[in-house]
């Protein structure tokens, strides 16, 4: 039953990707949305089992590489972190399948984009349930193989593959990190099994090793490293630039890969190797500074952008960065909890982007909506309720757990403890402010559309708001129902057990009263701000960003990242491809190599067809100088 | 009264090799020429077996002239009917224009 969970999303997306055109594309649609939601349904019940059963397994499929000591197998490793895991991805995935049904209605490529999406299924599967370090890889990678196939999806774009390319370029990035702390680990343990790794984490604590002339603890490079290709997957500050350009593939991909699932890898990997992180406190450290650091900048980029997807995007990169000073400050229960969250929720909000997307006929700027609330009703209500959750309004999800990140922050008790705290009170406010800044500007005020009328738009079908509808329960209800699994103190001895490894137990107090209703209050404070803002005085935002201009030029344009990396990184490598191409290539290689080779050959056999002049006589001239010659020689000798 | 001996037998077949060889490549015209050559040449071959032939008292010599005199009657037969067909297809014998070979 196990096995089928991620057997059949592979099903789905070969019988989508290779029989689309046969079966036709309803039936493809049916049939991977029918699989994967059946999937969906068995990942239920495998949590269920961990929950109230402690069932715990480690079921091996096949043997992939046997070489050496290298054994790596293909399984399934069951406890209740991968569990979280299948629950997020297939609930998320099959919602999202149907809804494409409705979303992508107009496309020609239907077979193909669900098929994709299966494949997406099916790796991000891999990931979660590896039990070594290798699968991991696998699924690793053909998630972003997948996350390339769908921001490009729509191939007659220039920007969705300038965007594709840019997304597996700044991955491979990240990538690199990874395979070298794999290799590391593979270089000090002789293994890539979990299990084994992490037992004999204990034995290298004193180990040092030196790495690009630096000396360095063993067990801080292997953390550093895989958090560099936790950075590049989840969009971590400096490696972030992909994920907004992201958004040029379908809302759905976005839904689904860019907020729910795949971004959330990074995070995963962390909590996955706590047992590693644990013995580490400079990567902790560095972790927290990162995490913070990426949800201050996502979110005061989002206050000033005007694509509805773009704000939504860099809002993940916001709640991702949420994520990870969770597991900067230890609390990775904490950081899976948001994760769990943040999956419905941000799908939710995405997909009704989506909704309003399709309802403006493709239009994606903010300033050219408002005023259809009463136009879009169910959108309209359901956005509401995700932005109340990702707002951290109280009881909805959103507040559970990202306000015990914030609490597990102070309590850590050391200053990058405090800064976190503050950066994320800080920010909970500026994400609160742009989130009301896109519902307002979206469906209050006037109607600023000029392209098509107000009468022509209109709700989204039921195939696209049924499964908002279920993604709604959870962004309201998750927050409250899981609190006590994922964070209680007792929580953490029945539910996680081996899956995540405390060195030392988390805090089990509580921070002063002031602290606790400080977030709420200020979450709740910025609705009357945001309305005053962005409906009752709009020339406000527009005189704050004149005389502020410097700062709201810094902000507009994404801090400046893009910019930067162009002159730092691109603008010379492409110097040096340049050169590679037209000097070294073009000149040296193939000057010397097969085209002066060739042109060697042309002009000495250009001089020998002289020897070809066709006449008989100088034929028979030629034998009889070559027959004497032989003749001579044979005498002479 | 000089005494004829082999000596001057294998000078005469010597030179008259020597035109038949000269004649093939000196001769810029008529292809009819080389042909006539090649005869030469291969007379001269037979003068040398012929004196041989005596000189060492062996008639194998002499009969494998007999057969080398039919192969050239044979080979010339062939020989003018190719050049027949030759200028039947390219309306020409002349040695400079036969360069269809020249690569």
């Amino acid at each position: 039953m196990e096995i089928s969970i991620i057997a059949l999303p592979l099903l789905a997306s070969i019988i989508s990707g290779f029989f689309g055109k046969l079966i036709g594309d309803r039936n493809s649609e049916i049939v991977t949305s029918l699989l994967v939601t059946i999937s969906a349904i068995l990942s239920a019940f495998v949590l269920y089992e961990v929950i109230f059963n402690q069932y715990q397994n480690n079921i091996r499929i096949a043997t992939w590489m046997n070489s050496g000591s290298l054994e790596v197998n293909w399984s399934m490793k069951i406890d209740s972190l991968s569990a979280i895991m299948l629950v997020v991805v297939t609930s998320v995935s099959s919602l999202v399948h149907i809804y494409s049904i409705g979303y992508m209605s107009h496309d020609p490529h239907k077979p193909r984009f669900m098929a994709y999406l299966s494949l997406f299924t099916f790796a991000m599967l891999m990931l979660v349930t590896a039990d070594n370090f290798i699968q991991l890889f696998f699924g690793w990678e053909g998630v972003g193989l997948c996350s390339y196939f769908l921001i490009g999806f729509w191939f007659k774009k220039d920007t969705a593959n300038a965007a594709a390319i840019k997304a597996f370029v700044v991955n491979r990035v990240g990538d690199f990190g990874f395979a070298l702390g794999i290799f590391l680990i593979f270089y000090l343990f002789g293994t890539v099994n979990y299990s084994e790794v992490f037992e004999l984490i204990p034995t290298i604590i004193d180990d040092k090793i030196t790495f690009l002339g630096i000396k360095i603890n063993s067990i801080d490079l292997i953390c550093l490293l895989l958090f560099i290709g936790a950075m590049g997957k989840s969009a971590q500050i400096l490696l972030h630039t992909w994920l907004p350009d992201a958004m040029e593939g379908p809302t759905p991909v976005s839904a689904l890969i860019h907020a729910a699932t795949m971004v959330t890898a990074g995070v995963f990997l962390v909590v996955r190797c706590s047992p590693i992180y644990e013995y580490s406190e400079l990567a902790l450290n560095i972790i927290t500074i990162i995490g913070m650091s990426t949800a201050f900048f996502a979110a005061t980029v989002a206050l000033v952008q005007t694509d509805i997807k773009k704000i939504i995007a860099y809002s993940t990169c916001s709640q991702l960065g949420y994520m990870f000073f969770a597991t900067g400050v230890g609390a990775y229960n904490v950081a899976m909890f948001h994760l769990f969250t943040h999956a419905f929720f941000k799908a939710l909000l995405f997909l009704g982007s989506g909704s309003v997307i399709h309802a403006f006929k493709d239009e994606q700027n903010i300033n050219n909506m408002g005023g259809v609330w009463k136009k879009l009703p169910y959108t309209y209500c359901l956005m509401i309720i995700g932005t109340l959750a990702l707002t951290g309004f109280p009881f909805l999800s959103g507040f559970y757990s990202k306000d015990a990140i914030i609490e597990f922050a102070y309590l850590r008790g050391n200053t990058t403890g405090y800064y976190a705290a503050g950066i994320g009170i800080l920010t909970a406010f500026i994400t609160s402010i742009y989130s009301w800044r896109l519902m307002f500007k979206t469906f209050h005020g006037d109607y600023n559309n000029k392209k098509i009328k107000i009468e022509e738009t209109h709700e989204s079908p039921p195939v696209m708001l049924i499964p908002l509808v279920l993604l709604s329960v959870g962004a309201i209800f998750a927050g409250y129902t899981f609190k006590g699994l994922f964070i209680d103190v007792n929580g953490i001895n029945n539910f996680w057990q081996e899956a995540i490894f405390f060195l030392k137990p988390l805090s089990s107090e509580h921070p002063p009263f002031w602290f606790l209703i400080l977030t709420p209050i200020l979450v709740i404070l910025s609705i009357p701000i945001a309305y005053y803002l962005f409906v009752k005085n709009k020339n406000l935002p527009e005189q704050i960003a004149n005389v502020n201009k410097p700062l709201y030029q810094f902000l507009i344009n994404k801090w400046y990242f893009d910019e930067l990396y162009n002159v730092l990184f691109i603008k010379s490598s492409k110097r040096v491809g340049l050169f590679l191409w037209k000097i070294f290539d073009v000149k040296i290689i193939d000057g010397f190599g097969p085209d002066g080779i060739s042109s060697l050959i042309k002009r000495c056999s250009l001089k020998a067809n002289k020897f070809q002049s066709g006449y008989i006589y100088q034929y028979a001239f030629i034998m009889l100088l070559g027959f004497s010659a032989l003749l001579t020689f044979l005498i002479v000798k | 009264m000089i005494d004829i001996g082999l000596g001057h037998y294998l000078t005469l077949g010597a030179v008259i090799f020597t035109i038949g060889v000269i004649g093939i490549f000196l001769n810029r015209k008529n292809i009819i020429v080389i042909l006539m050559s090649i005869e030469l040449i291969l007379l001269a071959v037979n003068i040398n077996l012929v004196s041989f032939s005596i000189y060492l008292d062996d008639i194998t010599g002499q009969v494998f002239t007999l057969f080398i005199l039919t192969v050239a009657a044979a080979e010339a037969a062939i020989g003018l009917a190719i050049i027949v067909v030759y200028y039947r297809n390219s309306g020409t014998i002349r040695v400079e224009e036969i360069d269809k070979l020249k690569g």
